[in-house]
């Protein structure tokens, strides 16, 4: 069966595999594609790892971003201000270097990459995250918290049981988007030598130089990926919708 | 015994006086119907009555407690008063039953069962105990203003504060929302009511205070207010709603 495809697609598209001679490839496009699968997926792994930690981390930085940002203390609103506004003015890829090489060497304490490429990802959706979650709450009818403090409800409780629930359906498009450009943005971090997928895929051209296929197949990789994630968040959002 | 008494109160919204000097007193079990033209000050008075607004200046006392010192636990105060606004404000994302047992179960007021034993007898009540399961989007304008009095009943305040409560309602729904207000009234309920429903304060009121540009302006039964309006004022704003 998977002859079979391999064929029929080498069919289709003779050129890649013309390409791939050409380029100095022993084998054509799609087997290829399926040797080098079990490397990309080991980077895979790693893209995955990173993305779920610095989410969930994002996830609690961007609250407590969100929090302070609202709150009615001056300090607390200039802090987090002053931080999404770094974090928005600067390029990740300088964000990264700076915190792996120049932070980690000024302050004497070596961190290995990946712990670098969590704080990083962290930090950056963390900022996101917190307007995301800024703009969720503040989509919620005042009423809604009138009415709960007016049944004698605090604050804190007003907004963990009435306003946050809310605003938590109302993000959840915006925190799939998030999902996906950090996933993506993983792919940066192969500049300080994480093994995520970009940086398997560039291992793997500095040995065979067959970029044109290597970079492809990478990309139909992140695209499933993205796909996945997206349908993923969809049928959780309906889930909740209900 | 006096509930609610008033002296001196003051509320600016920046350089914009919307009361001026607001002095009244409500007895236990009487029945306050504040009318007057749109900026008048009258919503924003009942607002001030449990501090969704903050005064600028005067004195509030509701039932013994002084709103305005800096000791008074606010949310301990408005456990006792009940408020039912103009948009009904229920909780979306819980169910009629859940609406109404959140704050009895969550202030301590009661145990759970308590609570739902308590919210179905106010259900029952208000005509909608077959309701009790369903979502607030599934109910019309009258039906989720009845589950609002519910709600607010549920913590069995001394005082119930509303607020235009028949403004957002389709014409034909007016009717039953009032009939369980004239039904709290007879109870003995002390009612402080921000209303458009003439016929509404002339019949249930036992006293009717009419406010104009951030002062009270006349004060008395029904009978005197409609049917020998003093104040010149008062005389032009009833030949417009007459």
């Amino acid at each position: 069966m998977g002859e079979i495809f391999v064929t029929a697609m080498t069919n289709m598209f003779p050129q890649a595999g013309h390409f791939a001679l050409a380029v100095g490839g022993s084998s054509n496009f799609f087997e290829y594609a399926v040797s080098i699968s079990p490397r990309l997926f080991e980077g895979l792994k790693m893209t995955i790892a990173m993305t779920v930690c610095s989410l969930i981390l994002g996830i609690l930085v961007g609250l407590l971003s969100c929090f302070c940002s609202i709150s009615k203390s001056f300090i607390l609103n200039k802090l987090s201000g002053a931080y999404l506004s770094i974090i928005r003015g600067t390029p990740l890829m300088v964000q990264a270097t700076f915190i792996y090489f120049g932070l980690s060497a000024a302050l004497n304490m070596p961190i290995t990459s990946f712990t670098a490429s969590i704080i990083v990802l962290m930090l950056n959706s963390g900022a996101y995250l917190s307007e995301i979650f800024r703009s969720g709450i503040s989509a919620i009818n005042k009423g809604q918290m009138e009415a709960a403090r007016s049944l004698g409800l605090p604050h804190g409780v007003a907004m963990r049981k009435i306003i946050l629930p809310q605003a938590f359906r109302i993000v959840i498009p915006s925190v799939t988007n998030q999902f996906i450009i950090t996933l993506k943005d993983t792919s940066i971090l192969s500049v300080i030598g994480v093994a995520e997928m970009m940086r398997q895929s560039q291992q793997l051209i500095a040995n065979n130089f067959r970029a044109f296929e290597t970079y492809a197949i990478v990309a139909v990789w992140y695209y499933v990926l993205v796909i996945i994630l997206t349908k993923l968040f969809k049928l959780l959002e309906r889930r909740l919708a209900n | 015994m006096i509930k609610v008494k008033v002296e001196n109160l003051k509320k600016n919204f920046g350089s914009l006086e919307v009361l001026k000097d607001i002095n009244m007193e409500v007895k236990e079990g009487e029945v306050v119907c504040l009318i007057g033209p749109s900026g008048s000050g009258k919503s924003t008075f009942l607002r001030c009555l449990n501090k969704l607004e903050e005064p600028t200046a005067g004195v509030i006392i509701v039932d013994d407690y002084d709103l305005m010192a800096k000791t008074s636990d606010i949310n301990k105060i408005r456990e006792n008063i009940g408020m039912v606004f103009q948009q009904f404000n229920l909780f979306p994302h819980l169910s009629v039953l859940q609406n109404i047992m959140l704050a009895p179960v969550d202030r301590k007021r009661m145990t759970k069962e308590q609570a739902e034993e308590k919210a179905k007898k106010l259900l029952d009540r208000v005509g909608l105990l077959e309701k009790a399961d369903v979502y607030p989007a599934s109910l019309s304008g009258g039906q989720q203003q009845r589950v609002a009095i519910a709600r607010a009943l549920a913590m069995e305040p001394d005082i119930m504060l509303f607020d235009e409560p028949t403004s957002a309602l389709d014409p034909e729904m007016v009717g039953e929302v009032l009939e369980v207000m004239k039904q709290l009234a007879a109870e003995g309920m002390t009612m402080v009511v921000v209303t458009h429903e003439m016929g509404f304060a002339r019949e249930v009121a036992d006293r009717v205070v009419f406010m104009d540009g951030g002062y009270i302006v006349e004060e008395g039964t029904p009978e005197e207010v409609f049917g020998n309006p003093q104040n010149k004022r008062t005389q032009d704003f009833l030949n417009k709603v007459l």
